[in-house]
């Protein structure tokens, strides 16, 4: 079927207006029996275009959606007059004081917006001078340099991107920056702050991943205060890890560093949906206060003088598979069958699954497959020898995850079977290795959330 | 008279807010109701607009962004959930409030569109957790009829309520989030009204018409009216929050006077010869010239550090600060109200009422000496305060001195209790809005027309018919009642007091006994329906006499926090008995006897007077009546 798309409308509605070779933001005059109207043309939204109605913004700035058939008039009576843009101010650092150098890498999600008033479009607006004139505090901070490396929904992410952010900042790295901020979408930011951890070793200065929950076009979005924070980290915390900065509670009073290997998002729309699971954050950020209290051991520090190792491969053929009741054992079999190298498995409690699952957890490990235990408690230790199950999970050849993440598990894994060894003996003994903070032996009775009730 | 208005060109349009009574709010299942209890989560915002494409920034959003202000919010879990805090993305908007509001728009003939489209309407002064406000259009083109004449509907609007102000501190506002979401209707009409009166009469009609869909809230602050006033030659002013209906007219009289007294001035400058480039905004320091005064404002200001004594000379003025423009308001209370938003210093001193406030006229003349200026042509305005605050007030000054000469500016200004109105700040530009793309668009459809029409009102004399009919008032009283502002209330009432009290009884409680209160110089404003009600359960209750009625509202006229049983126990008017009455009769009698014996045939004056004067309002008159008759008669007999 022939379906003509024209800026979101479809079918005769598109015709018609591409007939009359009307355009977004003309001022168009609609006749139906009992009503005229007028108003500018606006675009559908795509998901919308199948019903014939056509949208106007009338004259007090209001959307309305008017259905349109054989019977309806349409006319264009004005086409917009160009728009001069004023020139912009441009906003850098404060003369004469030297700053620290900040690099922001984009990876896609619009942490900085400009609003359309006429069309109502709100675009993305990543350049070093649309961001400082929207925060100039930024000024007081850093000196800094903004580009876009890809343009992708986070959900969209995938290993193979985390190749090229790290290559990036391996780049900038070289070059000598004091510290490199990572524009994220906070659906997966996790996982890539997990994956630059391990992807470069001996980092001289912090890679800061920020996003933003509420979106940046509105005036309370989270981002502005998100980013201050996120330069201030760069440009001058102590330690050298990976570790997104979002905010530390509701308010607009502080934000948190946390340790890229031991960051969840655990609220689907909350500003401090981002918390540090078995372990503490690295600091407390003041940006309004210029302030950065640190409250955890630091296991890289910042060092100028540190010369980066780049090891960014990572195998996109690893798996997460959850325990539930009834979970099917050819799950793993099918996994093994298809090529897969490594399975992650979100046990349930302290690292079980179906007794029944097991013999095909053996054979995966027996064709060289890479089991690692992990649980869907999130919180807490994963311990195989407490339990019969556990046992026998051990005895098949299953790696304890400790305390990791499951998604941090995920991505270790399959940074060790793409940049270090697929030889499972060195497989296991890497993954119980602490090499970026993402195991903590030391779970303290305060690392729980509590609940007030 | 109308002549006078029309002779001017008074235009006058009204935009009407009314909450709406719905089980939830508009986007999210919070309930629609403030809380006052304390136990809230509480937290801090900022709110930075985004760029706009253009680059241009909102006048009014401009001096709220000046301000640079943080937002406290206290949020009830009672009445606010994460979508208020803006931590949740808004649920779809309630159908139950999107059907009330289809049905006023049909009621008041407008055209619904066959698609509504929520939008997001830029407000950073905090009342919103999110830096605008949800709002969709409903209803456009539609009308009234007041008399013959047709008052055109403008639009009808459907959107959230904002967070309600519960305190401000140097640098900081704090709001509570229990109004936040509450569904509001806004009505705007078209300046098709002529005079002061029509106003009130119109928005008196369309605040019916909303309560007669039985989805309107109740009390103080459910309902607000704006208006925009002009009158030729003069400019569109909008007046925000009148708050009571009677005042309406009051405020468009008051602000008719208002600008036809600036265009007075106007004149009068461009006859003195002023033009604009003759006020400078140059602000001179001018402390060294009270260095010794009495004025105790100015000496606080020149002690302390950073704070001084400034001044601006505004050429040609003199007399012009002091003339009347509102009723105890005067040209100079213009510039202060713009010193005070402007620089927020809290006033300024001007020489059109000097001497005066401890400075003496040797000071005035050594000010003009100093400020080279003419002490019998020009004015000069002080500001004693820090030096930016004051700088800043005083450039505001000479800026509104400026309009001056162009005769009335385009303002937006606050009714004030007394019908005057101050200076709030510009009117804003065009409304910053833009899609709320969260909310996909909501379909107007059958089914949704079928449920707006449970909500459209049933046509007045529908009602006049039932109530002589069914529930047997009189035609006057019926009337009477149709055209009261509790129209809807009466209706509850009757059904709920169904079999125990009469209708007659409930009416007339609203209608007559307020207006009696009202002639006592009782302050009716302060009874609630929930006084009225409260009061007619306790003599549905047998608690209470009907004639109690007019006492207990009256006290709680002046005390409106207490209940109805309280004031009942405190004065006392608790029924009393049958045997209490006969023991109060026979006492009567028995204090009389002399008397009656005297004179049998004013037996009955005498007892009825002296146990009415005990038991007023506690029994009804008939029944003391009965017993009197009866105990008479058996005393004659002995």
């Amino acid at each position: 079927m022939h379906s003509v798309e024209y800026f979101g409308y479809r079918g005769f509605l598109a015709k018609k207006l591409m007939d009359l070779g009307a355009k977004i933001g003309d001022l168009v005059v609609v006749k139906k029996p009992g009503l005229v109207a007028e108003g500018f043309l606006m675009p559908r939204e795509a998901l919308y275009g199948d019903k014939p109605i056509l949208v106007l913004k009338l004259s007090n700035g209001y959307n309305i959606g008017i259905r349109v058939d054989e019977n309806t008039a349409v006319e264009v009576m004005e086409k917009p007059r160009k728009h001069v843009l004023p020139g912009k101010r441009v906003v850098r650092g404060v003369e004469g004081k030297p700053l620290p150098r900040v690099t922001m890498l984009s990876t896609g999600g619009t942490i900085v917006s400009r609003v359309d008033y006429e069309t109502g479009a709100v675009k993305p607006a990543l350049s070093v001078d649309e961001i400082m004139e929207w925060i100039p505090e930024l000024g007081g901070i850093a000196y800094i340099d903004a580009r876009e490396v890809m343009s992708i929904f986070s959900e969209d992410i995938e290993p193979r991107h985390w190749e090229r952010i790290a290559l990036e900042i391996y780049r900038e790295f070289e070059k000598g920056v004091d510290g490199v901020v990572i524009a994220h979408g906070t659906d997966m930011m996790a996982y890539t702050a997990a994956a630059l951890a391990f992807a470069i070793r001996d980092k001289p200065a912090p890679i800061v991943l920020v996003g933003s929950q509420r979106s940046s076009d509105r005036p309370s979005t989270d981002s502005a205060f998100n980013l201050k924070a996120a330069f201030l980290v760069a440009a001058r915390a102590p330690f050298a890890e990976s570790v997104i900065v979002m905010h530390g509670e509701t308010g607009d009073t502080y934000a948190l560093a946390h340790r890229g290997v031991k960051v969840r998002k655990m609220h689907t729309s909350r500003r401090d949906a981002f918390q540090s699971i078995n372990d503490k954050p690295l600091a407390i950020v003041y940006p309004d206060k210029m302030e950065i209290k640190v409250i955890n051991n630091i296991i890289e520090h910042r060092d100028k003088s540190k010369q980066p190792v780049l090891e960014n491969k990572f195998d996109d053929r690893v798996a997460i598979v959850k325990a539930y009741p009834g979970v099917d054992p050819e799950i793993i079999d099918l996994l093994v069958d298809r090529g897969y190298h490594g399975i992650v498995i979100e046990g349930s409690g302290l690292g079980h699954i179906a007794n029944k699952v097991i013999d095909s957890i053996r054979r995966a490990v027996e064709e060289g497959v890479a089991v690692v235990m992990t649980s869907q408690c999130l919180f807490g230790r994963v311990d195989l020898y407490v339990y019969s199950t556990g046992r026998r999970l051990l005895e098949a050849g299953v790696i304890p995850g400790s305390d990791m993440l499951p998604e941090t598990a995920f991505v270790k894994l399959s940074w060790i079977l793409g940049s270090k060894t697929r030889e499972l003996k060195e497989v296991a003994r890497l993954m119980t290795t602490n090499i970026a903070g993402e195991i903590n032996p030391r779970l303290t009775i305060d690392t729980f959330p509590r609940w007030r009730y | 008279m109308s002549n006078k208005y029309s002779e001017l060109g008074l235009k006058v349009g009204l935009e009407i807010h009314i909450q709406l009574d719905t089980m939830h709010k508009l986007f999210c299942k919070c309930p629609t109701k403030l809380v006052e209890a304390g136990g809230e989560e509480v937290f801090e915002r900022e709110l930075r607009p985004a760029r706009s494409e253009l680059g241009e920034v909102d006048v009014a959003a401009l001096l709220e962004w000046r301000r640079k202000r943080r937002f406290k919010y206290y949020a009830p879990p009672e009445a606010s959930c994460l979508v208020e805090a803006d931590e949740e993305p808004p649920h779809m908007v309630n159908r139950e409030a999107l059907a009330v509001a289809i049905a006023i728009a049909k009621a008041l003939n407008m055209y619904v569109p066959d698609e509504i489209h929520v939008m997001r309407k830029v407000v950073i002064d905090g009342s919103n957790t999110s830096g605008f406000q949800r709002t969709c259009i409903i209803g456009l083109n539609g009308y009234m009829l007041d008399g013959e004449r047709k008052i055109g509907i403008q639009t009808l609007c459907l959107e959230e309520d904002a967070a309600r102000k519960v305190g401000e501190e140097p640098g900081s506002v704090h709001y509570k989030l229990d109004r936040l979401g509450i569904p509001l209707v806004e009505i705007a009409t078209a300046p098709d009204i002529n005079d002061p009166e029509q106003a009130e009469r119109v928005a008196y009609k369309i605040g019916q018409l909303v309560r007669l869909t039985g989805k309107a809230k109740r009390g103080l602050g459910t309902i607000r009216q704006d208006l925009n006033v002009s009158i030729r030659g003069g400019a569109k002013t909008e007046i925000k929050g009148v708050q009571h209906l009677y005042l309406i007219s009051k405020v468009v009289e008051y602000e008719v006077v208002r600008q036809q007294k600036l265009l007075w001035i106007k004149e009068e400058l461009l006859k003195r010869g002023v033009k604009p480039e003759d006020i400078k905004d140059t602000v001179y320091n001018v402390s060294d010239v009270f260095a010794g005064t009495k004025s105790k404002i100015l000496r606080r200001a020149i002690s302390r550090k950073g704070y001084g004594v400034y001044a601006i000379v505004l050429p040609g003025f003199k007399g012009l600060l002091g003339v009347e423009v509102q009723p105890g308001r005067r040209f100079g209370t213009e510039l202060a109200d713009y010193a005070r938003v402007w620089g927020g210093i809290g006033g300024i001193i001007h020489t059109d009422e000097l001497p005066g406030y401890g400075i003496s006229d040797e000071e005035v003349r050594a000010l003009y000496e100093k400020l080279l200026a003419d002490p019998s042509r020009d004015a000069i305005v002080l500001a004693a305060d820090r030096e930016d605050r004051s700088r800043e007030a005083l450039k505001a000054v000479a800026e509104r001195a400026r309009m001056a000469l162009q005769g009335v500016p385009e303002e937006t200004r606050a009714a004030n209790p007394d019908g005057t109105t101050r200076y709030m700040r510009p009117r804003p530009g065009g409304a910053r809005m833009y899609p709320e793309t969260d909310i996909p668009p909501i379909e107007v459809t059958e089914s949704l027309l079928r449920e707006a029409d449970r909500y459209v009102p049933e046509p007045l004399d529908t009602k006049l018919k039932r109530f002589v009919e069914v529930y047997g008032l009189s035609r006057g009283l019926a009337l009477t009642v149709l055209n009261d502002l509790r129209l809807d209330l009466f209706e509850k009432l009757v059904e709920k007091y169904r079999g125990r009290l009469s209708p007659t009884l409930v009416a007339s409680t609203i209608t007559n006994t307020i207006r009696m209160l009202k002639g006592e110089g009782i302050s009716i404003e302060n009874i609630d329906d929930r006084h009225i009600e409260e009061t007619l359960d306790l003599v549905a209750e047998g608690v209470i006499a009907k004639e109690a009625i007019p006492e207990v509202l009256a006290e709680l006229a002046r005390n409106p926090e207490k209940s109805a049983r309280e004031v009942v126990k405190e004065k006392k008017l608790v029924s009393i008995s049958i045997e209490e009455l006969e023991k109060l009769i026979e006492e009567a009698i028995e204090k009389n006897i002399e008397s009656i014996k005297e004179k049998p045939q004013k037996a009955f004056n005498i007892v009825m007077g002296e146990v009415m004067r005990i038991v007023r309002g506690r029994v009804d008159g008939r029944v003391v009546a009965e017993h009197v008759k009866k105990k008479l008669f058996s005393l004659l007999r002995q």
